[in-house]
C-alpha cells in the first residue's frame, strides 16, 4: 500500500506523535466526545487511507471555501495534502477546463460510493437551470450526478443549506439548497455565513473515524455545532443579565464590552457554536468586534432575521413569550442549564454504536 | 483553425468560461463569458439600507469586505454622513490587510502553477535549492533539509497515486520552464503561504469579529470601539499591540519571500512582458483616503485613468461617465441592444438567450455571458493593481515611482514593458508591498488616537433612518483588489429603492459592447501561443494574471414585475 496516512505524513515532516494527539484532542473536543474516543479517532486517522473529496460550487461567494483555507486545527495544507485525496474543487484546484472535469468523472465513475462530496452554494432551478452552468452543464445536472454517487455528502454554508442569500425574496433565479434540489441524497448541513471551518473538520474527522456522520438535528446539522443559544454562550450575558445594554454605537457600554440586545443582536434566537470555537484560529467572532449577531447559522436567516438593527421584540423559547428585558437572570440561567444539559446528552454517539474495527485497540 | 474551450477557468472565484479561436497556434479571437448569476442587486431592494452592506458583501467572499465598503459609504454619500478619523482608519486597515492577503494567495495559490511545475519539484536536488534560495533572500526557512522535507512531501503525494489538488494539472507542459530548484523553492512558498494567509488575516478577526465576511462595519463609522483602558473594549493597547505584531510579519514575508519569488520566476519567462496587453487604457477610483472621503487629492492611492499606454497624462474621473452595454449580455434593455446606461439610471433584466444546456459552444455572434460590458467614456478600461499602479506613477507617486523604476532596472525593461501580463503580477507585487510597508504605521496612529483621548468611532447623528429625507440618491466608490469598484444607491422613504454595483471583474471579463469592442480579458488573449491547444496553459496565464472574481461580476437583476414583500418580524 503506497498511500501513507496522516500521522506518518506530518511524521516525515518532523511533527511528533505528540502533535497528532493535539491534534486528535482537538477533534474530540470540538466533537464533544467523551475523552475515551480520543483513541479510537487517533487510531482512524493512523490508518485510513485517504479517502477521496470532491467540492462542488455552484451559486456561491466561496466564502466556504475560504474559510476552509483558514483551518488551523488541522492546518489546511495537511486536511487538503494529507488527511483527504482533494481531488476538485474550482477555487484552488491546478487543473482547468478538460482536465477538470476528467478528474471529476473519474472519481463519479471508479470512486461511486466512497468518495465525500461537499457542496458550496444554491442551486439556481428556474428557466432550466441557466443561471449556473459549468463546462456547459447546469448545476443542477452536476449536483445530481455527484451527490448520488458519493458515500457522504456535506452541505457548506447557508446557500448550500437551504438557498442563503441567492434564494432570499424575491429569489430572482429559483435556488435552492442542496437537499432540495437532490431530493432523497443523505446530506450533513452545516450552516453558517460561512461555515465555520472548524467544525466542518470536526465532521469530516468524525466520519473517517466511525464512518458514520455525528448526531444530527431535525435540519441535518450536526448538533455538537448548532445545539446552543449563542446567548448562552455569549461572554456579554452577564451584562445582559444585569441590563447594561449598548444604547448606541461608540457608546460607554460599548467601550465596556456590554450587551448588543438592543442594537439588533439576535443571539438569543439563534443557535451555533460560533461564541466557543470562534474564527481565525479562535481569534475573535462578531460580538467580540463590537457588532450584534445576525443568526447566521439559522434556517433562512436573511428572510427570517433581516432587518438586522431592530431588536429582536421576543426572546422565544421559554414556553410563553416574554420580552427580554423582563427576563431575570434565574429564569435564563435554568433554561440554559436545562439547554446544555440536553446538548450533551445527545452530541455524541453511544459507544455501542461505533463500529467494532474502530474501537480502540 | 480550432475552437478552445475553458470552462471552468479555475483557480479564480467564481463561474467563468473562455472560448479562444486558434490559428497557426496562436489565440486570433477570444470570448469571455461568465457563467453564473444570483440576483443580489434585486434581493436587497426594500431593505433597510443600514444593513444592505451585510449582504452586498457576501457578493464576494475571496475580496471580502469589499462590497460592505463601498455599500455604506454608497449609503454616507446618499445621506451626507462623514464617519469620524478613526473609522477611517480601521476601514483602511480592513482593506490594506486585504489586499495584502488576497494578493498573497493570488500569486502561490491562485497563479503560481500556471508558471510552476510542480512535478519539476521531484527532480530538484535540495542543496541548490538552498543556494538557489540563499541568494535572493535572507528568509531563514531554506536549508538543505528543509527543501528535502518539502520534496519528500511532495513524492509522497505522486508515489500515492492520490495528487489531491494537483491532480489534475498541465504538469510536464512545454511551456513551463523553470529550473527544477526554482520549482521546488515555489512549491515549499505556496505551502508556507497557506499558513501566511491564515495567520495574517487574524487582523480582520479583531477588527471585524471574523474573516470572510466581516460584520463590524455600520453606515457612519465601524462597530469596533476603543478605549485605552477597558479591557473589554473591542480595541485596546492589548489588541492593538496583536494588531501590530501580526502586521509586521507581513513586511517580512513579502519582502523576503513573494517580492523575490517573484522577480526570480518572471526572469524566467520574459517573453510574458510583451504577451498579454490589455486595450491600453487604465482606470482607478483610488483608495485610501487620508482625510475626508471627498478629499481624494489626499487619498494614499490616486484616483484618474490613463488612455492609449500614455503615461505622460492622467485625466479625472467623473463617476457620471460609467455606462454599462448589454449588446452580448443575457439582458435586454427597453432602448435596444444598441444603448448603454449609467448605474444610476440602472434599468436592466436577465433573458437567456444561449444555447440549452448542456451545451458545447456559445453562440458568441449573439449574446454570451451573464456579465454587462461596462465602459468609461465609451472607452474600454482595464482595472486593477496595473492600473492603480500605472496611475499613481503616472500621477507622480514618489514611492510607487521609485518601486516600478526598480523593478523595470532590474530586468533591463522599459516602462512599456509593464502593459503585459507580467506586468500585472510585477504590479501587484509591488502593490502588496507598499501596502505592507504602511500598515504598521496606520495602526500606531489610531494607537495615537485612542490614547490622546479620541475615542469616536461612529456618527450616529443619522442613525434614525426618521432624520432621512424622503428621498436620497448616492455612490461609493473604492479600489478592490482587483479594481475600480462602485455600488449606487437610490433610497426612498427609509428603504433601498434601487441598487446598482459595476465590480473590478466585470471591467475586465466583460463582453464587447454595441461597437464590437473587445473587453480586456477578449483582448489581452489575442496573439498568445498555444503550444499544446488541448492544454491550453498559456490562455490561464494571462487570464489570470487579471485576478478574475467572477461572482463578484454577475450579480445584477432587475426582473420586470418581480418585488420582494415587506415583512415585518
Ligand atoms: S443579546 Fe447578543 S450580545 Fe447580548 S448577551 Fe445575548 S448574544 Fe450576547
Ligand atoms: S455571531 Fe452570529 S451571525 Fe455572526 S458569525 Fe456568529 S453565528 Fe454568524
Amino acid at each position: 500500500m503506497l498511500r501513507s496516512s496522516l500521522p506518518e505524513a506530518l511524521r516525515s515532516r518532523g511533527v511528533s506523535r505528540r502533535r497528532f494527539i493535539d491534534f486528535c484532542s482537538a477533534m474530540v473536543a470540538t466533537l464533544a466526545l467523551p475523552e475515551r474516543y480520543l483513541a479510537a479517532v487517533a487510531d482512524a486517522l493512523n490508518r485510513t487511507d485517504r479517502p477521496v473529496l470532491v467540492w462542488l460550487e455552484f451559486q456561491d461567494c466561496a466564502g466556504n471555501t475560504e474559510s476552509m483555507l483558514r483551518s488551523d486545527d488541522p492546518p489546511v495544507a495537511d486536511v487538503v495534502l494529507e488527511l483527504l485525496s482533494w481531488e476538485y474543487h474550482e477555487t484552488i484546484m491546478a487543473g482547468a477546463g478538460k482536465q477538470a472535469e476528467a478528474a471529476l468523472k473519474r472519481v463519479v465513475e471508479q470512486e461511486a460510493g466512497k468518495y465525500i462530496a461537499v457542496v458550496e452554494g444554491a442551486v439556481p432551478t428556474a428557466d432550466g437551470g441557466v443561471y449556473c452552468t459549468i463546462a456547459g452543464r447546469t448545476a443542477l445536472d452536476i449536483a445530481r450526478e455527484v451527490c448520488t454517487h458519493a458515500a457522504a455528502t456535506i452541505a457548506v454554508g447557508a446557500c448550500a443549506w437551504d438557498g442563503g442569500l441567492v434564494r432570499s425574496a424575491p429569489n430572482p433565479t429559483g435556488a435552492v439548497g442542496l437537499q432540495e434540489a437532490v431530493p432523497g441524497i443523505k446530506v450533513v448541513n452545516l450552516g453558517g455565513c460561512p461555515h465555520n471551518v472548524a467544525n466542518t473538520a470536526a465532521v469530516i474527522v468524525h466520519y473517517l473515524t466511525f464512518h458514520q456522520m455525528p448526531a444530527l438535528d431535525q435540519y441535518n446539522r450536526p448538533l455538537f455545532a448548532y445545539g446552543r443559544l449563542i446567548h448562552d454562550q455569549c461572554e456579554r450575558r452577564a451584562h445582559y443579565d444585569a441590563g447594561q445594554f449598548v444604547e448606541e454605537w461608540g457608546d460607554e457600554g460599548s467601550r465596556k464590552g456590554w450587551c448588543l440586545y438592543k442594537m439588533g443582536c439576535k443571539g438569543p434566537d439563534a443557535t451555533y457554536n460560533c461564541p466557543t470555537v470562534r474564527w481565525n484560529s479562535g481569534t475573535s467572532w462578531p460580538v467580540k468586534s463590537g457588532h450584534g449577531c445576525i443568526a447566521c447559522a439559522s434556517h433562512r436567516f436573511w428572510d427570517v432575521m433581516s432587518p438586522f438593527y431592530k431588536p429582536l421584540p421576543k426572546v422565544p423559547g421559554f414556553g410563553v413569550d416574554v420580552t427580554a428585558e423582563e427576563i431575570g437572570w434565574g429564569v435564563v440561567g435554568g433554561v440554559a442549564a436545562l439547554t446544555a444539559a440536553h446538548a450533551v446528552a445527545s452530541v455524541f454517539r453511544p459507544k455501542e454504536e461505533v463500529p467494532k474495527e474502530d474501537k480502540p485497540a | 483553425m480550432a475552437r478552445v474551450v475553458v470552462d471552468p477557468i479555475t483557480r479564480i472565484e467564481g463561474h467563468l468560461r473562455i472560448e479562444a479561436q486558434v490559428d497557426g497556434g496562436k489565440v486570433s479571437d477570444a470570448w469571455s463569458s461568465g457563467t453564473m448569476f444570483r440576483g443580489i442587486e434585486m434581493i436587497v431592494r426594500n431593505r433597510d439600507p443600514r444593513e444592505v452592506w451585510l449582504w452586498t458583501q457576501r457578493i464576494c467572499a475571496v475580496c471580502t469586505m469589499v462590497h460592505a465598503l463601498a455599500s455604506v459609504r454608497a449609503v454616507e454619500n446618499a445621506l451626507d454622513i462623514e464617519v469620524p478619523n478613526n473609522a477611517r482608519l480601521v476601514r483602511n486597515l480592513i482593506s490594506s490587510t486585504q489586499y495584502i492577503q488576497d494578493h498573497i494567495v493570488h500569486f502561490y495559490h491562485l497563479h503560481a502553477l500556471d508558471w510552476v511545475d510542480i512535478t519539476g519539484a521531484l527532480k530538484a536536488d535540495p542543496a541548490k535549492t538552498s543556494q538557489l534560495a540563499q541568494s535572493i533572500s535572507e528568509w531563514p526557512k531554506s536549508s538543505t533539509t528543509y527543501f528535502k522535507g518539502v520534496q519528500d512531501r511532495v513524492k509522497k503525494l505522486v508515489e500515492s497515486r492520490q495528487l489531491s489538488l494537483f491532480t489534475s494539472g498541465y504538469w510536464g507542459h512545454p511551456a513551463y520552464r523553470l529550473p527544477p530548484e526554482a520549482d521546488l523553492m515555489a512549491v515549499a512558498h505556496y505551502l508556507e503561504a497557506l499558513e501566511f494567509q491564515r495567520d495574517f488575516i487574524r487582523i480582520h478577526a479583531v477588527l471585524g469579529g471574523k474573516n470572510p465576511h466581516l460584520q463590524s462595519y455600520l453606515v457612519g463609522g465601524m462597530a469596533t470601539s476603543l478605549d485605552p483602558n477597558e479591557p473589554q473594549a473591542p480595541l485596546n493597547p492589548e489588541r492593538i499591540d496583536f494588531l501590530v505584531e501580526v502586521a509586521q510579519t507581513a513586511k517580512t514575508f513579502v519582502d523576503q519571500v513573494l517580492i523575490p519569488d517573484v522577480l526570480a520566476v518572471a526572469g524566467f519567462y520574459k517573453d510574458w512582458f510583451s504577451l498579454g496587453e490589455g486595450p491600453g487604457n487604465y482606470l482607478s477610483y483610488g483608495a485610501f483616503p487620508q482625510g475626508g472621503i471627498k478629499d481624494t487629492a489626499r487619498y494614499f492611492l490616486p484616483r484618474g485613468f490613463i488612455l492609449n499606454n500614455d503615461l505622460s497624462k492622467v485625466y479625472p474621473v467623473d463617476p457620471g461617465k460609467v455606462a454599462e452595454y448589454v449588446t452580448h449580455s443575457w439582458y435586454e434593455y427597453a432602448e435596444g441592444d444598441q444603448v448603454s446606461k449609467t448605474p444610476a439610471e440602472g434599468e436592466t433584466s436577465p433573458k437567456y438567450t444561449g444555447p440549452k444546456p448542456p451545451f458545447e459552444f456559445l453562440e458568441v455572434d449573439k449574446k454570451y455571458s451573464w456579465l454587462k460590458a461596462p465602459r468609461y467614456d465609451d472607452h474600454v478600461m482595464e482595472v486593477g493593481p496595473l492600473s492603480r499602479m500605472l496611475v499613481a506613477y503616472a500621477s507622480g507617486h514618489a514611492e510607487v515611482k521609485a518601486a516600478v523604476d526598480g523593478v523595470l532596472a532590474h530586468f533591463k525593461a522599459p516602462p512599456t514593458a509593464l502593459f503585459s501580463t507580467l506586468g500585472r503580477i510585477a504590479a501587484r507585487a509591488l502593490e502588496t508591498q507598499l501596502l505592507a510597508n504602511h500598515i504598521v504605521g496606520w495602526i500606531e496612529e489610531l494607537r495615537e488616537n485612542m490614547n490622546r483621548g479620541d475615542l469616536r468611532i461612529h456618527n450616529g447623528d443619522k442613525w434614525d433612518p426618521s432624520t432621512w429625507p424622503s428621498s436620497a440618491r448616492g455612490y461609493g466608490l473604492f479600489e478592490a483588489p482587483r479594481g475600480s469598484l462602485g455600488h449606487w444607491v437610490e433610497i426612498e422613504n427609509e428603504l433601498v429603492k434601487n441598487y446598482q454595483i459595476v465590480v473590478p471583474s466585470t471591467w475586465n471579463a466583460g463582453p464587447r459592447d454595441a461597437k464590437g469592442q473587445r473587453g480586456p480579458y477578449e483582448t489581452a488573449l489575442l496573439k498568445t501561443p498555444l503550444a499544446d491547444p488541448e492544454r491550453p496553459l498559456e490562455i490561464l496565464r494571462t487570464v489570470h494574471s487579471f485576478d478574475p472574481c467572477l461572482a463578484c461580476a454577475v450579480h445584477v437583476v432587475d426582473a420586470r414585475g418581480r418585488t420582494r414583500a415587506h415583512r415585518e418580524i
